[in-house]
Parts: structure tokens; C-alpha cells; sequence
């Protein structure tokens, strides 16, 4: 017997390792289990990423609000292999958000969730929760003028909760002001409290992934009856049950190192996001936006009417969260395949796509105005050539009293406001004088910001703007 | 052992568990919620001089806020706009969009302040041109001492009005 072999009987003797292994890694799944099933442990994966990467991270990132974000620029341009790490945790971030929610709609459409793993379907939307809130306090920690800016419009929303506003917003921001106290707050949120409780779900959600085994993929009969379940599922292991290891996780061993691959992949091709400008309270020349997982919300705010945006503020998220602890309660039972749950697909189909179609619009965000344009650029060649000395008054009042922010002409300027590349064939001059001066339905209006001469000019351009000149 | 004795000493083992959880929960607890038993003085800060503002003039004033920690950094200082209507009188505006919070621009020849977040628009005056903004932009509290203005600092959420 060699001496590995020795040790190796004295360890088990006293740890039991191979019971454990027993327990794990060979108890029995269902033969059947197929490519969807990965998406978990490509989950877990990517959080295991995260960690190792943060704590890397940590090793030189500096939590003051004086220091943090040239010590992010170290990591970035001066430390060695500094841009890959930061770019791993940040395709790692976005890679487990995409995984987390690809599992989630994988279990909801396999009917995973039903009888007996209603809990494991609500530790794991705790861990959603958290994961987001991984994703947000990790991208304050830039501290940039997204980060900053970020965390005023949070302290804002959470000001907006009836009666508890005010000290919500200060227990978030630490004080009534961010500042120091704020970024420190962020960091051991970010680092300490919520990956100690992603580990306690992680922690109890495998406990119940090996306890009550993962779920057969559901054929089109598949029905769950609770009572009978468990024994069914006995059943089912009996006839084609199989050693996790490595039969069915040979698979999850090939997700991930795909998903780790093209995290390192990314990492070097592309990079961590670039290094924006600091935070700084006093430049308010920016034009913050949140990264890509909460463009949706995002867009949301600006595109729902103004009444009922403080509903929809404290709504949107209470209605997620009830649906997600909802549905194993109360649609615990029956039907397990998609195909005999119409409402379940419309559920996620509806879901992908206002999110899809959401964060698109957030990414956009042609309701913001284009205050660069008017302060530094200047219409194309083809708008202002030939025209007279009275339009061209007109043209230049168009650009610097603030019109093209919020107006296109010819795919240049703002996209708030109707596109006026050829407004000179739809209104007449009248019509342009009137608008100018009153305003519109979400239209400043500028009767006494413009001389009735200037008015005059920037009738005269806008009559030039037609399809035949 | 008898029973009575187990559920004794079940319950104590309970209650001494809770007594651990408290001793250590409640000092944590009260620390975390320290900033809401230091509320923040605000103070009045010099903005610039009377005369350096011609009638009609808008411009980005630095305050220093109050009570800021020693490693603040840039986050020491607020910006506030500063608008002159006469020969002693100002109009001053936090740079919170009534919105979300998102800082807006003075644009002075088009006589706005918009807001890159949502669209955001206020006339000169403050008050909403366009866009989702409930309320005009908050005023902050301003007085001339001497030739300096100076404007009172406010804190977030500005829903709450300044003191």
C-alpha cells in the first residue's frame, strides 16, 4: 500500500471523506438530466469567479472617497495583469447575471419549482436579489460620475417611500450627504454582508439540490402530485438513476469551463469598462447611466407618466418579489412540462421582452437631451449650405438657444422632440411661430428667451428644412 | 433527567443564545444606524462676490459641505446654480434634478436647465419647461453679508425642504 494510499485511509477514517463523496458528488440523478441543467452550476461557477477576483481586487483597491478611484486606475493601467482581473470581475459580474436568470427561467419552465423544491426556488430568488444588489454596490465602488450619481438617484427613490423616506435615504448614503462615510458603507456592503449571505443560500440551495435531487426533465404527461411525489421520484432513480459524478456532471464541468473561458476571453479582448471621470459633486456637465443590468429600470422611469412614477418606483420591485415567492406556493402542483403551461411561457416571454426591449430604449435614452451636441457641435454641411443671411442667423439660434438638444436634423442632435429634417414640408410658418413661442406639450416654450427678429431667423431655417430645397 | 429539567434547560440554552445575539446585534445595530443620530448642521458658505455676477447671470457656485469626513476628497464640496435678478437679489438653485437627483446644466444662451438623465427642463425662473420633474428645482437659502453671497447648504433627499 502506497503512502498516499495510507494517508489517505487515515484522513477517511477520521473525516469520512469518502461518505461525503458518496453523498455528493455520486448521488444518484435521473439519467435523462440534459444540457439545461448546467446553467446552475455555470451560476455557481461564475460567483466562485467573482470571489477570487475580488478578493484580488481588494488586495490594492483603496475604499476612501479621496483614494478610490486612482487606486482603480492603478489596478487598471499600472498593475501587472491589473486590466485582466478587473476585466474578470466585471464579464464575470455580467456572465452571472445572465446565467442566474437563465437558470431561474429554466427551472420555472421545467416546472422545476413544484413539489418538493418550493424552497429551493425561493432561496434562489433571495439569491437573485442579492446577486443585483451585487451587481449595483459593484459598480458604485468605480467611484466615477455614474457611481456617484447613481447613488444620489437611489438615495432619491428610497427618499420617496412614504413616512420612512428620509431615514432610508440616510442609512444609505450614511449621513445626509454623500461623502466619506458613504463609499465605506458601499464597500462593506459589497465585500462583507451580502456575499456572507449569498454563501448561506448557496449553502442551503445545494443542501437541498443533493437532499431532494434534481428534478426529472418533465415530459409532456408529467404531472406532480405531492403526495405520491416523492415516491415517484424514487421511482425514477431506481430505473434510470445514475452517479452524478461524472455521468451527468461531466456536462456542468464542460459549461463552466466554457463560461470561464469567454470570461477570460472578454477579459483580454475587450477589457474592463474605460475609466470615466471621477466622482465629483460639482461637475455637472455628465451624463450618468446605470450599467447595463439596470438599464431597464432605467428607462422605465422616464418613459412612465410622472403621476405614477412614485407607485411604480416602490411597485415594480414589490410586484417582482411577490410573483417570485408566489409562484412554488402557490402553483406548487400539476402540469410540469411548458407545453401544458401557456401562462408560464407568456409569463417569461413577456419578461425577456419588455427587459430586451427596455434596456435597449435605456441604452439609447432618446428622452435625454443632447446638451453635448449643442454645446460643442454643429449641424452638417448639408443643412446650413446655401442657405441666406437671415437663415443662417436661424441656423446657428437652432444649435446655440438649445433646439437640436432635444430635435434631430438628419440623424444629427437630439431624439426627445419630433425629428424636424423635413418639418418645412408640415408646417407653415404660423404653425412654427406658434410652437416656438409656446412650447408644446413637452416642449419649453421660448417667447422670452427669443427676440421677435430671432424668432423671425429661426422660422426662416426650419421653413429650409423640406425634402425638395 | 426528567423532562421538566430538559425543557428547562432547552429554553435556557434558547435564551442564552438570544442573550449572545443581543450583546453583540445591538451595539452593530446602533453603530450602523449612527448617521441618523448625528444629524448634519447646515451652514452658511461663501458663494462668490455680488459683483462677480452681472444682472441675468447663472453660474455653477462650489460650497463646502458640512461636517465632511477628513478623506472626503472631491465629495467635500456641493454645487449649487446662482442666478442674479437684481441689484440684491439672487435666485439660487440646488443642481438636483426634482426628478431623480441627476445634476442639471445651465444652458445660457438657450436660458435652460436641462437634465441628461430624463429630459428634465426648467425655465430661468426654476420652474419645469418640459419632462418628468414633479416641482420646480429647490431653492436653497441665500443672504448678501458684506460683498460675498452666501447660500446655505442642503442636504439629501431633497424632498426634505432645508431648515
Amino acid at each position: 500500500m502506497s503512502i498516499w494510499t495510507r494517508m489517505y485511509r487515515w484522513l477517511d477514517l477520521r473525516m469520512d471523506i469518502s461518505g461525503v463523496w458518496r453523498a455528493t458528488f455520486l448521488h444518484p440523478v435521473p439519467i435523462d438530466v440534459n444540457w439545461w441543467y448546467v446553467l446552475g452550476s455555470a451560476t455557481l461557477t461564475a460567483f466562485i469567479v467573482q470571489v477570487v477576483t475580488g478578493v484580488a481586487l481588494a488586495f490594492a483597491y483603496v475604499p476612501s472617497t479621496e483614494h478610490a478611484y486612482s487606486s482603480l486606475d492603478f489596478i487598471t493601467r499600472q498593475a501587472f495583469l491589473g486590466s485582466v482581473v478587473r476585466g474578470l470581475h466585471f464579464w464575470g459580474a455580467t456572465a452571472m447575471v445572465v446565467l442566474i436568470l437563465a437558470h431561474m427561467g429554466r427551472v420555472f419552465l421545467f416546472g422545476s419549482f413544484k413539489f418538493p423544491r418550493e424552497v429551493s426556488w425561493l432561496t434562489g430568488s433571495l439569491l437573485l436579489l442579492l446577486v443585483l444588489a451585487m451587481a449595483f454596490t459593484g459598480q458604485l465602488l468605480r467611484w466615477d460620475q455614474d457611481s456617484f450619481w447613481g447613488i444620489v438617484v437611489l438615495a432619491e427613490q428610497f427618499g420617496k417611500t412614504p413616512i420612512i423616506g428620509g431615514v432610508l435615504a440616510q442609512l444609505t448614503i450614511a449621513g445626509q450627504q454623500v461623502g466619506g462615510a458613504t463609499l465605506t458603507r458601499f464597500f462593506a456592503t459589497h465585500v462583507f454582508l451580502i456575499p456572507a449571505g449569498i454563501f448561506l443560500l448557496i449553502g442551503v440551495h445545494l443542501y437541498l439540490v443533493v437532499h431532494r435531487g434534481i428534478s426529472d426533465p418533465p415530459q409532456p404527461d408529467s404531472v406532480v402530485v405531492p403526495n405520491v411525489e416523492l415516491e415517484r421520484y424514487e421511482r425514477v432513480l431506481a430505473t434510470r438513476g445514475v452517479p452524478f459524478f461524472p455521468d451527468v456532471a461531466w456536462r456542468d464541468f464542460a459549461a463552466s469551463a466554457a463560461l470561464v473561458l469567454a470570461v477570460l476571453l472578454l477579459s483580454v479582448a475587450v477589457g474592463p469598462p474605460a475609466m470615466r471621470t471621477e466622482a465629483n459633486p460639482t461637475i455637472v456637465n455628465t451624463n450618468p447611466r446605470p450599467d447595463w443590468y439596470f438599464l431597464s429600470y432605467f428607462a422605465l422611469l422616464s418613459l412612465i407618466p410622472p403621476e405614477v412614477e412614485n407607485w411604480v418606483i416602490l411597485g415594480v420591485p414589490i410586484a417582482i418579489g411577490v410573483f417570485l415567492f408566489a409562484v412554488p406556493l402557490v402553483a406548487n402542483r400539476g402540469q410540469r412540462h411548458w407545453s401544458k403551461r401557456p401562462w408560464a411561457v407568456a409569463a417569461v416571454g413577456v419578461g425577456l421582452l419588455a427587459g430586451a426591449v427596455l434596456t435597449v430604449a435605456g441604452d439609447r435614452a432618446p428622452w435625454a437631451p443632447n446638451i453635448d451636441a449643442v454645446q460643442h457641435g454643429a449641424l452638417p454641411p448639408s443643412v446650413t449650405a446655401g442657405l441666406d443671411t437671415q437663415q443662417s442667423a436661424g441656423a446657428t439660434l437652432f444649435v446655440r438657444r438649445g433646439c437640436w438638444a432635444c430635435h434631430t436634423v438628419q440623424g444629427t442632435g437630439g431624439l426627445a422632440g419630433p425629428d424636424l429634417t423635413f418639418v418645412g414640408d408640415r408646417l407653415t410658418s404660423d404653425q412654427l411661430t406658434t410652437r416656438v413661442l409656446n412650447g408644446g406639450r413637452n416642449m419649453p416654450a421660448f417667447a422670452s428667451t427669443l427676440t421677435p427678429r430671432e424668432v423671425d431667423e429661426l422660422v426662416a431655417f426650419l421653413r429650409t428644412l423640406k425634402t425638395k430645397r | 433527567m426528567n423532562s421538566s429539567r430538559r425543557q428547562f434547560l432547552t429554553w435556557l440554552s434558547v435564551g442564552l443564545t438570544g442573550l449572545i445575539t443581543a450583546a453583540i446585534g445591538v451595539p452593530i445595530l446602533g453603530y450602523l444606524l449612527g448617521p441618523l443620530l448625528r444629524p448634519v448642521e447646515n451652514e452658511w458658505r461663501v458663494a462668490g462676490k455680488v459683483a462677480d455676477w452681472r444682472l441675468g447671470d447663472t453660474k455653477l457656485v462650489k460650497i463646502e459641505n458640512p461636517a465632511s469626513l477628513p478623506w472626503a476628497g472631491t465629495t467635500a464640496e456641493s454645487a449649487a446654480w446662482v442666478r442674479r435678478t437684481g441689484d440684491a437679489s439672487f435666485l439660487t438653485f440646488s443642481v438636483h434634478c426634482t426628478h431623480l437627483g441627476c445634476p442639471v446644466n445651465w444652458l445660457d444662451d438657450a436660458q435652460l436647465f436641462l437634465c441628461p438623465c430624463h429630459g428634465g427642463a426648467y425655465y430661468q425662473d426654476g420652474t419645469v419647461a418640459a419632462g418628468p420633474p414633479p416641482r420646480p428645482l429647490f431653492n436653497l437659502p441665500w443672504r448678501i453679508n458684506g460683498e460675498n453671497i452666501e447660500l446655505r447648504t442642503i442636504v439629501l433627499p431633497t424632498e426634505n425642504e432645508p431648515q
